[in-house]
């Protein structure tokens, strides 16, 4: 416990209310990421999960309450500015450019690594030949990072759909966060696939990122967090380590409240 | 005063016919979300038709004007069919080349069979006009306005009371649903699409009369219906049904005070001052769009 | 392999009126490649980044008008008052079209802001009604246009220059290498665009737009930039177009000639560099092979069915088709390979490659942090 609290949260969200109209998506949450941990967000189907992620990664105004990355307010940013703060998040299964190579995908994700001005590129100047050759280089240490170098070529939107999520976290890895938001990563994933992938998640947090993970396939989510926050009605019902969160009966009471349906989920 | 009440006459009339427009294209790309460029071509059909019963085969006028719609939604319920069905799924930039595409040849083919001379329909009415106050208006344009009001409401009282306006309405707020509860799907888009072809034939056979018929007047009536379904909203009917008259007054009052040439700028003026300062249309309503 | 058939192809262009002596042929070359730079300028917009502007013309028009008004000098009053007028000089052709590159270029800049403002379908409308309205205003504005009376008399255009003297370009020989010049020019700077960064982040975001702004990519900017060169080259051969015909009256602005090189881009292949040249030849050399056979309304009627069939049959277009098959045949598809060995990551974070927290830090601290 005391290691946890010593760590400076790196994410946090603050009394945040999200109101559509008159429906209440989001009633009051409050919780934060600590530097280099993996806190994972659940909550059974309607509990309001999509909607707290886009509030978490900027891509949506909270009605009430604020979302601060390092001290940053992410209101006060466009939204191509969130991931020049080190913030990068994924999508549930559009997170990557279908009609593009596996390679390709790479490369433009590596956007925020290049800075040739327009002039340099009409006029071809050696320096944006030099960076082009620099940024496909990285491509190729994403691919063997991730590892998913033998599909370089392959269009993104033809990869099995387990790898297309490993794509999309190799897009967003080539976008150089120091914390990763990701949508359900391993929807679509096998057993054996999902088991490689939490090996993935603890190499990425070997070099010092920082990830929210929501999931639903609970082994994964699990294996791999370091605390959980659990979202229920728009509420955050409970906060805690992975064994705290098993036992608690306020959990337990809301997953058995939607049925054995949850359990194949 | 009598020159605002004679502009006020003529855009009540012109209104109505731009309402039927307005509304037949709000059902094509407000709900079916397609770019329909040949909302223009049908205009100009349903004009041909009317000369081409009217004056060629010399039939009554109102039976030209019947014939003249029935073969409109006709059309339209072809073209659905032989080219949109295919591009259901496809992405928006594909569906509008195959428009363009069915356009061209349209006018086109028009062009190669009535040639470029315009052409007059005759109509059954008394030339001498009708004189209301300080007001005068030939008696075609008081049957055009009443025959366009007419089929306002005919078509407020399909897409609200009928049944194939409930399914309609249903279809566009959740597709998978209304196929679930039996709904033939794509036999509403065809009728959907015919419905609102029908709508720009009949303004051309209304408006025919009343100026002449050539073979490109659908350009502009295209670009005119654009703006009335910007100004009500996408997909609102009401909105369109109003904008239509807005439109016309713009023209009537923009082209007698301001400056006549520039009378058909006055649409895309409109769409351009809209568009900046309330994207949505003038009527956009928060939940139900669609009626 | 492919620098054998640049240096042929180039070879055959730069000696073209040398063996096309046909004068009425030279002119359909010439009109052509006109056409050709605008089809490739509307592709960067249309194509690669993705935006429904059906306005392009527009562009074309107004570099037109712009440098033949500058070149023939104008006079005219200013509002209703006949007292006050704008006078300007005749000048130099070379800086009309200088003029009316820069002005198709500032539309363009409007236009691309406006995108952001207005998505989608009303985009459509709004490109097409803009274009409307330039052209009821050069019908109208007679004073300075003349109206549907036409702007004629245009001097050709040529140069001035303190070393290589002076020349006007009254044959179509000059005019010729001045439009493969033009056409040259937009190939190459259209190529470095899309092979770069700024390439890459303009199919970003037609491609997934929320995609590339959690990326970082500044949607905004790269549509801008797109939309100020598309017009800008739209322009320039405007302009070339103005001092070659020497004549043009508003019906330059008609939708039509919007459609045409829409054809030319949808049926050669949008998004691909060959594309729009591809479809620029058959679109333009088309007309000539069929006006034996049939008259301009059933040439319009077989273009509006051929748009139909190709997007139903190949809906990416020619250029695309063709190299599919071509690989498919060959089996030699271009591919990316490594330059170094696969690293060697432990999974420690310590070996491996170094490819995270370059970038971060520094913009963190400089801008982000800068802001309130």
């Amino acid at each position: 416990m005391t290691q946890a609290t010593q760590k400076k949260a790196i994410l946090s969200i603050e009394h945040v209310a999200v109101h559509f109209g008159g429906l209440v998506a989001i009633s009051d949450m409050t919780f934060d990421v600590k530097e280099g941990e993996l806190l994972s967000l659940i909550g059974p189907n309607g509990a309001g999960k999509t909607t707290a992620f886009n509030v978490v990664t900027g891509f949506l105004r909270p009605t009430k309450g604020e979302v601060h990355f390092r001290g940053i307010p992410l209101h006060k940013l466009k939204p191509h500015e969130i991931a020049s703060t080190g913030l990068v998040r994924t999508f549930q299964k559009t997170s990557l450019f279908t009609t593009n190579t596996v390679f390709e995908n790479v490369l433009t994700g590596l956007h925020r690594h290049g800075n040739a001005s327009s002039w340099a590129t009409l006029l071809a100047l050696p320096s944006m030949k030099r960076e082009e050759a620099q940024l496909r280089e990285k491509v190729w240490e994403i691919l063997d990072f991730i590892g998913i170098a033998h599909r370089a070529n392959e269009l993104g939107g033809s990869l099995p759909y387990g790898e297309q999520r490993l794509l999309g976290v190799a897009v967003a890895l080539a976008a150089d966060p120091s914390m990763l938001l990701l949508d359900e990563p391993a929807a679509g994933m096998n057993p054996s696939e999902t088991a490689d992938f939490m090996a993935l998640l603890a190499k990425i947090r070997k070099r010092g990122i920082s990830i929210l993970l929501v999931e639903h396939d609970m082994p994964l989510v699990m294996g791999v967090s370091d605390r959980i926050v659990v979202l229920n009605y728009g509420k955050i019902i409970a906060n805690g380590t992975p064994a705290e969160i098993q036992a608690n009966p306020e959990v337990i009471q809301a997953y058995l409240g939607q049925g054995v349906k949850h359990a194949a989920a | 005063m009598d020159q605002l009440s004679q502009h006020i006459a003529n855009a009540l009339i012109l209104g109505g016919t731009y309402a039927l427009l307005g509304i037949g294209l709000t059902l094509i790309l407000g709900i079916m979300k397609v770019v329909n460029f040949t909302h223009g071509e049908l205009y100009a059909f349903g004009g041909f038709m009317a000369y081409y019963f009217a004056a060629q085969l010399e039939l009554n006028f109102f039976v030209s004007l019947a014939l003249s719609i029935m073969l409109g939604i006709l059309l339209g319920a072809m073209i659905e069919r032989i080219l949109l069905r295919r591009m259901r799924g496809a992405d928006i930039d594909s569906t509008m080349i195959v428009m363009i595409g069915c356009w061209i040849a349209m006018q086109n083919f028009a062009l190669l069979i009535w040639g470029g001379v315009a052409k007059s329909v005759p109509t059954p009415f008394p030339t001498e006009p009708l004189i209301i106050g300080p007001v005068a208006v030939s008696w075609l344009r008081v049957f055009v306005l009443f025959a366009a009001g007419g089929l306002i409401l005919a078509t407020y009282l399909l897409m609200h009371k009928s049944p194939l306006g409930k399914a309609m309405r249903a279809t566009f707020q959740d597709r998978d649903t209304a196929s679930l509860m039996g709904i033939n799907v794509n036999a509403i888009y065809t009728a959907t699409f015919a419905l609102g072809s029908g709508l720009a034939t009949a303004a051309g056979a209304l408006l025919g009369p009343v100026f002449v018929v050539t073979t490109t007047m659908g350009n502009m009536a295209a670009l005119k219906a654009f703006a009335i379904v910007i100004l009500g909203g996408l997909g609102n009917i009401q909105g369109a049904a109003i904008g239509g008259f807005i439109l016309a007054f713009a023209e009537e009052l923009g082209s007698g005070y301001i400056s006549s040439g520039y009378r058909d700028a006055m649409g895309f003026i409109l769409i351009i001052l809209v568009l900046m300062f309330k994207p949505t249309g003038l009527f956009a309503t928060r939940g139900e769009r669609i009626g | 392999m492919k620098n054998v058939w640049t240096i042929i192809i180039l070879a055959v262009l730069l000696t073209v009126p040398l063996w096309l002596t046909d004068q009425y042929y030279l002119h359909i070359v010439i009109t052509t490649g006109i056409f050709i730079v605008g089809a490739m300028s509307l592709n960067l917009l249309l194509g690669y980044t993705g935006q429904l502007s059906l306005g392009h013309i527009a562009f074309f028009g107004i570099g037109a008008y712009a440098s033949a008004l500058t070149s023939l000098g104008f006079n005219i009053p200013v509002f209703w008052s006949d007292e006050f007028r704008i006078i300007v000089e005749p000048s130099h052709p070379a800086l009309g079209i200088l003029i009316g590159t820069a002005l198709a270029g500032l539309c363009g800049y409007i236009v691309g802001k406006l995108s952001f403002k207005i998505r989608g379908a009303y985009f459509v409308i709004v490109t097409v009604s803009f274009a409307e309205v330039v052209r009821l205003v050069a019908l109208n504005w007679v004073d300075l246009t003349q109206g549907p009376l036409a702007l004629s008399n245009i001097p050709p255009a040529g140069y001035n220059l303190p070393l290589l003297g002076e020349a006007t370009f009254w044959a179509k020989t000059p005019n010729y290498y001045l439009v493969l010049a033009l056409a040259l020019l937009s190939y190459v700077l259209i190529r470095r665009i899309v092979h770069s960064r700024m390439g890459r982040a303009m199919i970003a975001l037609r491609e997934n737009e929320s995609l590339a702004t959690s990326i970082g990519i500044d949607v905004t900017r790269y549509l801008v930039f797109a939309a100020v060169m598309s017009a800008a080259l739209a322009g320039a051969a405007g302009a070339l177009y103005a001092h070659y015909i020497r004549i043009i009256d508003p019906d330059i602005f008609l939708f039509i000639y919007t459609v045409t090189m829409v054809i030319m881009v949808v049926t050669g292949g949008k998004g691909t560099l060959a594309g729009p040249i591809v479809g620029g030849i058959i679109f333009g050399i088309l007309p000539v092979g069929l006006r034996t056979v049939a008259g301009p309304e059933v040439q319009w009627i077989v273009y509006g069915i051929a748009m139909i069939l190709i997007v139903f049959f190949l809906p990416r277009g020619i250029v695309p088709a063709v190299v599919d098959w071509w690989y498919r045949r060959t089996g030699k598809a271009p591919t990316h390979t490594r330059t170094q060995p696969p690293s060697q990551d432990s999974g420690d974070g310590k070996t491996g490659s170094n490819w995270n927290g370059a970038a971060s830090e520094a913009m963190l601290t400089s801008k982000a942090l800068s802001r309130d």
